[in-house]
């Protein structure tokens, strides 16, 4: 039950509530634990509410350390 | 899907395997503890423990929420649901857990000699507020548990509860907090004497940690000299963590690192800690299954919120229950032991039909072990 997956905020409704894209399937979450979200965001979503925002920028630069660590490794013949 | 597939990278992930490799000293061993049940899923359905070198363990902790509930608690929710005839709504993951007199929730709501027990299954909080809002003539209990990701949502319950008026909603109130537990096992006898448990690192926990932050964790860094690399839920972020945890251990340093900074801060999510903070406060001792009773370890409702506290409507008490002795689970979340060494793994106990608490949800060592590790076994034994 701590299983939690980031999806993909697609619509603002009321009373805190939002639809959201789950791979291809739309879902309606609770926003009551996070603010200032627009659509385009993604949140992490557990137990039906949003716990908090993902940050695209701290994604990519973490994307880009795995890159970086297999050019390192690739260019010393281990 | 975005935010998901690129951690998954089977490529990445053996580029990463090679970097442990390569800095991993051969003349040391390295234990790491991972805590969070998301992690314990993710390194058992991807094999990571096999992308290691020999002398990196893995050990699974306590951080599956469904394992560390005690027995005694499950009774309570079945006494509540048979005796005071409410509506019981609860996670999915508590139906099966084992309680005493061989019973669990799902037995209690098949029935029980005549009597049968009105057990609903929830996603969500909210959902177990709409059964209370739909069913006015009957008492809904919200049989909550979970650790800081689960409680915030108890607590927007609770509130809209009061703005609504309820009167027949409550919450029997089981929320646990992960710093304690963690504080527990560096406490505990087995570790202090080191030989037992070694403990070297710790994976901090995902989801946890984009609620609390990273901060509740420099306090193990600095009193116990333990690294600490909070990690994401993806098999990739798990990997990182143990090159950055192979990396402070071999440098001597005994630090926070954050792996997860797309979702995890330094101050975490402060709107819901406020929350949290507004209905809930510290319990002076819980019974964790495994790790006795732990000091300031749980959570229960304020007094400005009693009417929405199940305990108090309905006068809960509490006794504790001794785990079936052939049960290793005790064991296991501690990291003593594994699955393996379990007499009844795989045999008496599975997930169809689980003894122990391990075995119940998917992030369960044992259920992930049985699921996702137990033909290597038989292949290596
Ligand atoms: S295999 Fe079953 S009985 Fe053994 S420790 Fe795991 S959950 Fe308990």
């Amino acid at each position: 039950m701590c299983l939690a997956i980031p999806v993909k905020v697609v619509k603002l409704l009321d009373g805190d509530q939002a639809t959201v894209d789950v791979g291809g399937v739309r879902k309606e979450i609770s926003l009551a634990l996070v603010d200032g979200i627009a659509v385009g965001d993604y949140v992490i979503l557990h137990v039906g509410y949003a716990i908090q925002r993902l940050d695209p920028e701290e994604a990519e630069k973490t994307l880009a350390l795995f890159a970086e660590l297999g050019e390192s490794m690739g260019a010393s013949p281990a | 899907m975005k935010y998901i597939d690129e951690f998954r990278d089977g490529k990445t992930a053996r580029v990463i395997a090679a970097a442990i490799a390569a800095e991993a000293r051969t003349d040391r061993r390295y234990h790491i503890m991972e805590f969070c049940g998301g992690h314990t899923h993710a390194i058992s359905r991807y094999g990571l423990s096999d992308l290691l070198p020999e002398n990196i363990r893995l050990i699974h902790g306590p951080g599956c929420p469904v394992c560390v509930l005690p027995v005694g608690r499950i009774d309570n929710a079945i006494d509540l649901a048979l005796d005071r005839g409410v509506i019981l709504a609860t996670y999915g993951d508590c139906l099966r857990v084992p309680a005493s007199n061989g019973l669990s929730l799902l037995k209690a709501k098949a029935g029980v000699g005549n009597m049968r027990a009105d057990v609903r299954m929830v996603y969500s909080s909210a959902d177990a507020l709409k059964l209370a809002r739909d069913n006015p003539e009957r008492q809904v209990v919200f049989f909550a548990i979970g650790f800081e990701t689960t409680t915030p949502p108890t607590a927007v319950v609770i509130v809209q509860a009061e703005k609504l008026g309820l009167a027949n909603f409550t919450v029997f109130c089981n929320h646990v907090l992960t710093p304690s537990a963690i504080a527990n096992i560096l406490e505990s006898p087995e570790v202090r004497l080191h030989g037992t448990v070694p403990l070297d690192a710790f994976i901090g926990p995902a989801h946890v940690s984009t609620v609390i932050g990273s901060r509740p964790y420099e306090h193990f860094a600095e009193e116990y000299g333990k690294p600490v690399v909070i990690a994401g839920f993806e098999p990739l972020d798990v990997m990182q963590a143990i090159l950055m945890l192979v990396r402070q251990l071999n440098e001597g340093r005994a630090e926070v690192e954050n792996e997860f900074s797309r979702a995890v801060t330094r101050e975490g999510n402060v709107k819901a800690q406020q929350l949290v903070a507004e209905v809930f406060e510290l319990r002076k001792s819980f019974e964790w299954r495994g790790l006795n009773e732990v000091p300031y370890s749980a959570l229960r409702i304020k007094a400005r919120y009693a009417a929405f506290d199940a305990e108090r409507r309905f006068g809960v008490e509490y006794r504790s229950v001794a785990d079936n002795k052939a049960c290793e689970c005790g064991a296991i979340l501690r990291g003593l032991k594994r699955p393996r060494d379990c007499k009844l793994f795989g045999t008496v106990c599975t997930p169809e039909n689980p003894m122990g608490s391990c075995m119940v949800s998917s992030e369960g060592a044992c259920a992930a072990h049985y699921t996702y590790g137990r033909y290597k076994d038989a292949v290596t034994a």
